[in-house]
């Protein structure tokens, strides 16, 4: 693996100290603008064609109690990435969490405090997590198809993985860093990427010869996908030109997770042209389909439909398509599974739902 | 038991002693049980027991009126009746009534056909104490059942007695002790002459043929209260009788036309004096002894000054006991009293229950669902209602009948404990906060500072003036402490301003020490005045530093100019006060924008 420079990383984070150091100096409250991550500040931009952070920004400002922790612990956390580049470390973003409890003010409470002040991090300095040298852990979402991965091995040395051949049925298992210096694509014979929600769906699919018989890449998202999932669907369906449905649940949550993979997810707008692949298509579960293939269902809980309302009024949920069928699911107060299809046998999925579905989206003819 | 508790206090009280009781309860095997109760009163002449614990409803008073718990309950006698009716076994009273007395013990019958108490047997035995009252009487009852009732009872009798120490041994052999917490009796109750609006027909009646003038005028004026020359005449005039009628001689129906021509005649108020309230402080203390486990957050009391109703004279004090472990999800505790004497029984029926439910407790921070109802909250409420003539529901005599005069009363003492319960919620909230900022500036900022240093390599910058810009206020924060100095006997004394301390120790008990810390976290230097409430009974000790104004409600100071980010000590000291009595400064600033001051409110004038 190349080794990266990391200079201006470096200059950038010490930016925030100095930052912080000069509000000292000028008898200001010290304090930090980032771009407010919330559903109302995201913007679609045209050039790239995915969602991004609008024009608002929020304040970090030591003026409260919680905004002082905040930026006690931002200094801490950027003095210890500091430190591992110069030591040329990493650590995940867990163990960055148990290192805080040596901070003693800064510590942070829970992790998903120190998750979130890595990419408040990252959406200050414009770099990104694994520039800081910090990792998520590994999440094994995998990969079976007709594809062949040339990755990068601990080893330094290349290796070239058949996704059909050279894997058990488990699959190949995605890697936290995909980017080029890891990880390329070689060889590739297959119509489609699909990516499923669940692990299930995935093992049926797989069981039933589905990435041969359709030529289908099958990817296992595991529920909301990790970034490097993320970003492998994005280079694959980029550099190989290669169309990308999503099959999951019929819920708002699965509704979600097709919204990061296509559009870009809220919480990582700063970085959604590295991870978001606006041409992926919704396959279903719709809820169209819960009234067309009478899929046994669930009913809504107040919970679902709260997360189906403010989708509503997600700006990334405004077309036709989306209004049509969020509101058809409100009518209809049920949700449905992907698996619920084998009401009418394990094969029906393969052999009559997806080519049904397939001849739909223009993928397959009849 | 309740009887003879209520007997002993007032024989105690009336005879000027502190009383010191002890209750005891043993259980027999049978559904008996002994109660005893011992005082050390001044003791009763052998002639007077069987008449005292023997007759029924002997010992009424006179017409005078006068606040006394003799008027509740049903009597000791009917005790002693009970006793007798159900076990068999005769009381035993053991009194002495002076230290080179013997003290005489008497078993005591009643005759029901002559209502009146046989001695059965009486003999002379040595007694200890110098002198007092013992009655152990056995009766037929379940005291299992009735045990937290007579817990329960003693407690709060002893929170209304302040000046009297009760000991209370179980039937387990548990011993508890209700300690007092005043060292004084109660001022003597002045006895005054009946209201002619509070006096029945039948009293009237009997009134007016013991009457010792000739003529109705005089009759009127000697022997009601509120009745001069002029009143006296507008009644005559109004019953249309002469005014040199003698009044032995009045016919029924000219009694009953006397008695009506009373209600519409205007009248001055009865006198007051003849009322023994237990006063603020002295609830607060024993609501404060006897809540330690609770560990409340606050007590707060409010006396509401006397009032009328027909012809009575009544007074309410409250007190509210806020916070600490009482539960948050449970109805307020009630405590009522009437003339010092615990309700325990038909709450509901009660005039201060309906009181309290009447008023909109959600604005003070209670539960209470569409803002009717006994509240909801860590909270207990005790009444005290002290009276000549305590109006009851019925002759049980444990609910006050619904007056307006009364239940009004109670609302607004409720109103004012309620007020400063909040006042008290309110600026703790806000310490709280503050005292958060404070935290910030000084811990977390100076570690951000240092951070950003180390990691620039540069020195770490001066903070001062990001602090003031932070907090910008003016920060006061309070503490007290208690001194405990040798007690020597004397009376409290009136000590003028700057008393040696050393002088004060001669006068003992507790020296409060109240230390003011004023920090000016303002952007500019800050000049304003303070002032310190103290309590009514205290008396002040050193002052620092040199006030500008004492009075005995408050201590002014005109503060120097401070600084920012700089500091002023104010410290002063009270005595006269037991520990605990003044456990909160009231302060008050002139002179600077309140909203800049954390800790202290703006003076309204005195």
């Amino acid at each position: 693996m190349a080794e990266k420079d990391y200079k201006e990383v470096i200059s950038k984070i010490d930016s925030i100290a100095q930052k912080v150091y000069s509000d000292l100096t000028k008898a200001e409250i010290p304090h930090l603008n980032l771009s407010t991550r919330t559903k109302a500040n995201i913007r679609f931009d045209d050039n790239l064609n995915v969602w991004k952070y609008g024009k608002q920004t929020t304040e970090r400002s030591a003026m409260s109690l919680d905004g002082a922790y905040m930026l006690l612990r931002t200094m801490y956390l950027v003095d210890f990435i500091k430190e591992m580049i110069n030591q040329k470390k990493s650590s995940t973003l867990r163990e960055t969490y148990y290192i805080s409890e040596g901070w003693n003010l800064a510590k942070f409470s829970s992790q998903d405090e120190s998750d979130l002040l890595a990419e408040d991090l990252e959406v200050i300095t414009g770099c990104m997590r694994e520039d800081f040298k910090l990792r998520p852990e590994e999440d094994g979402a995998r990969v079976i198809g007709n594809l062949v991965i040339e990755e990068v091995t601990r080893n330094n040395a290349k290796k070239r993985i058949h996704c059909q051949d050279d894997v058990g049925d488990a699959g190949y298992g995605i890697p936290y860093n995909v980017e080029k210096e890891k990880l390329s694509f070689k060889q590739i014979d297959a119509d489609f990427v699909m990516a499923i929600e669940t692990g299930g769906m995935f093992d049926r699919l797989v069981e039933n010869g589905f990435d041969t018989d359709s030529r289908a890449i099958l990817v296992h998202l595991k529920g909301q996908p990790a970034r490097s999932t993320r970003r492998f669907i994005k280079r694959l369906s980029e550099e190989k030109q290669l169309p990308v449905l999503v099959f999951t649940d019929c819920d708002p949550w699965s509704f979600r997770i097709y919204g990061s993979v296509a559009y870009g997810a809220i919480k990582t707008a700063h970085i959604s042209e590295y991870l978001a692949t606006p041409s992926a298509q919704y396959l279903g579960v719709t809820p169209s389909d819960i009234i067309n293939y009478k899929l046994p269902t669930d009913t809504l809980t107040p919970e679902d439909i709260h997360a189906l309302k403010s989708e509503l009024d997600d700006p990334r949920f405004q077309d036709q398509f989306w209004k049509h069928e969020i509101k058809l699911q409100l009518e209809i107060g049920k949700k449905s599974e992907q698996q619920a299809l084998a009401k009418y046998g394990l094969d029906y999925v393969t052999d009559t739902y997806l080519p049904e579905k397939l001849v739909e989206l223009g993928l397959m003819k009849k | 038991m309740k009887e003879a508790v209520d007997n002993a206090l007032d024989a105690c009280e009336e005879a000027g002693i502190l009383p010191d009781l002890s209750v005891e309860i043993r259980n027999h095997e049978s559904e008996e049980c002994t109660i005893i109760v011992e005082d050390n009163g001044p003791g009763i002449i052998k002639q007077q027991i069987p008449h005292i614990f023997g007759r029924l409803l002997y010992g009424s008073r006179f017409h005078a009126v006068r606040q006394t718990r003799g008027q509740q309950g049903i009597g000791i006698s009917a005790v002693v009746l009970y006793g007798q009716l159900t076990t068999g076994k005769h009381a035993q009273i053991m009194s002495k009534i002076a230290a080179d007395r013997p003290a005489v013990v008497t078993s005591l019958a009643i005759d029901t056909s002559k209502n009146r108490g046989e001695v059965v047997a009486q003999e002379v035995q040595h007694w200890d104490k110098p002198n007092g009252t013992r009655i152990e009487v056995t009766i037929n009852a379940n005291y299992r059942n009735g045990k937290r009732f007579v817990y329960e009872y003693l407690q709060s009798t002893s929170i209304v007695n302040p000046h009297a120490r009760i000991t209370f041994k179980d039937a387990e052999g548990q011993t508890a002790v209700f300690e007092r917490t005043a060292d004084t009796l109660p001022p003597k109750c002045v006895e005054i002459q009946p209201h002619p609006y509070g006096v029945e027909l039948g009293t009237l009646i009997k009134m007016a043929k013991e009457a010792k003038s000739r003529k109705l005028a005089s009759f009127l004026k000697t022997d009601f209260c509120s009745m001069g020359d002029r009143t006296a005449d507008a009644v005559c005039q109004e019953a249309q009788l002469d005014r040199n009628l003698n009044p032995k001689e009045l016919s029924r129906d000219q009694l009953a036309q006397l008695h009506k021509a009373f209600k519409k005649v205007k009248m001055m108020s009865p006198p007051t004096e003849c009322l023994s309230p237990i006063g603020e402080m002295l609830i607060k203390r024993s609501l404060k002894n006897e809540t330690q486990e609770i560990s409340p957050e606050c007590i707060v009391t409010a006396s509401r000054p006397p009032a009328v109703f027909s012809g009575n004279p009544f007074q309410v004090e409250v007190g509210i006991v806020y916070g600490g472990k009482l539960p948050k999800d449970k109805s307020v505790r009630l405590m009522r009293f009437a003339n010092r004497i615990p309700l325990l029984y038909q709450q509901g029926d009660c005039a201060s229950t309906a009181a309290i439910a009447s008023m909109d407790w959600r604005r003070y921070g209670f539960d209470q669902p569409n803002g009717v109802g006994v509240p909801t909250g860590p909270a207990i409420f005790l009444t005290h209602l002290c009276s000549t003539q305590i109006p009851y529901t019925s002759e049980s005599k444990e609910a006050i009948a619904d007056i307006e005069e009364i239940e009004n009363e109670v609302r607004l003492a409720f109103r004012e404990c309620a007020r400063k319960v909040q006042h008290h919620i309110n600026k703790k909230v806000r310490r709280v906060k503050t005292r958060e900022k404070f935290d910030l500036i000084t811990k977390i900022l100076p570690e951000i500072a240092k951070k950003s240093a180390h990691m620039l390599d540069k020195p770490v910058p001066s903070l001062d003036k990001v602090i003031t810009r932070i907090m910008d206020v003016v920060w006061i924060e309070d503490a007290i402490e208690y001194e405990k100095v040798k007690r020597t006997p004397g009376k409290a004394m009136q000590a003028k301003l700057g008393t040696d301390l050393a002088q004060l120790k001669d006068d003992g008990g507790w020296i409060t020490k109240s230390s003011i810390l004023i920090v000016n976290y303002k952007n500019k230097p800050q000049r304003f005045s303070l002032y310190a409430l103290i309590p009514k009974d205290a008396v002040i000790g050193t002052i620092t530093p040199q006030p500008t104004k004492v009075t005995p409600d408050y201590i002014r100071w005109n503060l120097e100019s401070i600084d920012p980010t700089n500091k002023l000590d104010v410290y002063f000291e009270l005595a006269g006060l037991n520990k605990g009595d003044f456990d909160e400064n009231d302060l008050y600033v002139q002179g600077i924008n309140p909203s800049y001051v954390i800790g202290a409110d703006q003076w309204e004038g005195e």
